[in-house]
């Protein structure tokens, strides 16, 4: 019990820094409702963007700007492929994630692991200061979520999330729901890449292999945050908080679990089984009820 | 004014499911021409509204509105020309968006979308003011989710949309079919009102036979893929269902048949 306290600090800083990478996911999963595992190389190419850039001595912030950018870019490679080349969403994703595994290793020259080291460079987050990070990570959510909450109150916010919510309804009033689709998903993997510049700093490394499974993380924090606070946090910037929330929940559990004896190689599993449960359940919920409702209502009543 | 010339639409070409769903479609709208369209099942009342609207692509065929070919223009653009309610009340609105957020996306139709507020406060009065007007108790729910209202308060709400920025045409895809008698009659009744204060330009797509001989100034029967009929002036005055029906007999060489045709 002792150790668990002990580690709790450190599973919440962590937890907050994929909170930010979970917001990502909230864009395209929920405002877009599209399944985007673009992430995964994203993470990989915010951490690796910003260790390299670092290292060769361009600022921390400047290089973390750039991580975000270089995702953004990895967003509009996966939007092109497909609004303009009609790729699945989900097949759009993995290509690019594929592609950009040998991007990340030309990025860190080879290496499959880059370290950075907090007592050579002026990390913004460090396991070494859990502290700090939990004060700059929290700086950092308040940021991202006051900037998505003014955006996506803007006109062409609100026609994201048309475009997300109906997009035969978007197209008749006027709205480009490709352009839309491309913008979220730049976003989306700009925050993911965010992420992963914050993460490198925390663990204190670069990793290609970082964003492995990433996309369920994230998806895991969305819909933990759903789960416990939707039903309290309507308003938009406290979903996009929720999905913070359902990040430092998910890296609570797991440094239960870990210290419950489970093997860490185990983890994947676990984090898998976690989120499928999660998707289905809601599923078989609304699946039990409509049975019910179908003489009542006609069952047109989707929403 | 809007033009359709030599319309062709045909599905799944080359395969076993090929259909022939618009087979040579002529067409002008006058400004002001309130036309109700009725068809059998299949007959292509959808599929021309969607060629007009640009959901599908002609085969052949031009598509003309005020003169301005809109033929290769994509869905998103034309928009600014067309107000469109269709049959599923889930279509014509964002579920997870408020009334007034709705609504203010269906003001902006056909301009610039920039980084100024969403909605903005001398809208939400104006908004008010049209919602009180449709007298479905929607003006102090502005904040509601459109999810949350009942079909006919959607189809309502998404005709007043359509209708925010004047639109060059209004297309109905059978609006009140999905819709209870009393909730029908209601919207069919805010529709007419709406169009004639506008004086809108207007394509009703309707299976209520009934429905078709009061409403408009102007009938077109679809039958096969054609226009088989087109009735104006005194002559569409003085239908009835039965000379309706006795017209299409002779045109068409068979029965009217559509699964949800109400004849009275
Ligand atoms: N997207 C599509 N793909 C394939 N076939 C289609 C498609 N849309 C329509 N069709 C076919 O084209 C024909 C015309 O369909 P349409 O929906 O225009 O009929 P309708 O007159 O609106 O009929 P209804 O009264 O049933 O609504 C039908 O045979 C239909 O099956
Ligand atoms: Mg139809």
């Amino acid at each position: 019990m002792l150790a668990f306290l002990e580690s709790l600090p450190g599973a919440v800083a962590q937890g907050i820094i994929w909170g930010i990478m979970a917001i990502g996911v909230f864009i395209t999963f929920k405002v877009l409702d599209l399944a985007d595992l673009t992430v995964d190389g994203s993470m990989a190419t915010g951490g690796a963007v910003f260790v390299v850039l670092t290292v060769a001595g361009v600022n921390v912030y400047l290089s973390l700007l750039i991580a975000f950018l270089a995702g953004c870019a990895a967003g509009l490679i996966t939007g092109v492929l497909h609004t303009l080349f009609g790729i699945p969403a989900i097949l759009a994703g993995i290509l690019t994630q594929l592609a950009l595994y040998s991007i990340n290793l030309r990025i860190t020259s080879g290496a499959s692991n880059t370290p950075i080291d907090f007592r050579q460079y002026d990390l913004m987050v460090t396991l070494s200061d859990i502290n700090r990070s939990l004060i700059v990570g929290g700086i950092f959510v308040v940021a991202v979520i006051a900037v998505l909450y003014w955006f996506f109150g803007t006109e062409i916010g609100h026609s994201i999330r048309a475009t997300g919510s109906n997009p035969a309804m978007a197209r008749a009033n006027g709205i480009n729901t490709n352009r839309n689709k491309i913008i979220g998903l730049v976003l989306s993997n700009g925050l993911v890449a965010l992420s992963g510049g914050l993460l490198a700093q925390y663990q204190g490394f670069a990793d290609v292999n970082m964003g492995r499974g990433a996309i369920v993380i994230g998806l895991a924090a969305v819909i933990i945050g759903e789960v416990i606070f939707g039903k309290i946090f309507r308003n938009f910037a406290l979903r996009l908080l929720s999905a913070v929330f359902g990040g430092i929940i998910y890296y609570i559990v797991i440094t239960l679990v870990i210290q419950a004896g489970l093997n860490a190689n185990d983890l994947k599993l676990f984090s898998a089984i976690v989120v499928a449960i999660f998707l289905g359940v809601p599923y078989w919920k609304s699946k039990l009820k409509f049975g019910k409702k179908v003489s009542a209502q006609g069952g047109a009543d989707r929403a | 004014m809007l033009e359709l010339k030599g319309i062709y639409k045909i599905f799944n070409r080359g395969t076993i499911n090929e259909k022939v769903a618009l087979n040579g479609v002529d067409l002008t709208l006058n400004d002001g021409d309130f036309v109700t369209v009725i068809g059998g099942n299949g007959a292509g009342k959808s599929t021309i509204l969607n060629m007009i609207t640009g959901v599908y692509s002609v085969d052949a065929g031009l598509v003309i509105v005020d003169g301005i070919d809109v033929t290769r223009m994509p869905e998103h653009k034309r928009a600014k020309f067309f107000g469109r309610v269709f049959q599923d009340p889930m279509t014509g609105t964002a579920a997870d968006m408020e009334i007034a957020e709705n609504l203010a996306l269906a003001a902006r139709r056909g301009k610039r979308r920039t980084l100024k507020f969403g909605v903005n406060k001398k809208e939400k009065q104006a908004f008010r003011e049209l919602l009180k007007k449709l007298d479905l108790g929607l003006e102090n729910r502005l904040t509601s989710k459109v999810g949350l209202l009942s079909g006919g308060q959607r189809q309502a709400l998404t005709l007043l949309m359509a209708t925010l920025q004047k639109p060059k045409v209004l297309l109905l895809d059978e609006h009140t079919a999905a819709l209870d008698p009393k909730t029908s009659a209601k919207v069919l009744e805010i529709t007419d009102r709406i169009v004639s204060q506008n004086r809108l330009t207007t394509m009703m797509v309707t299976h209520n036979m009934h429905d078709a001989i009061t409403y408009g100034n102007r009938l077109i029967m679809m039958h096969e893929g054609k226009i088989i009929l087109d009735i104006s002036g005194e002559e569409k005055k003085n239908l009835t269902v039965e000379t309706l029906l006795h017209k299409f007999e002779t045109v068409s060489g068979t029965e009217f048949a559509n699964d949800r045709a109400l004849l009275s």
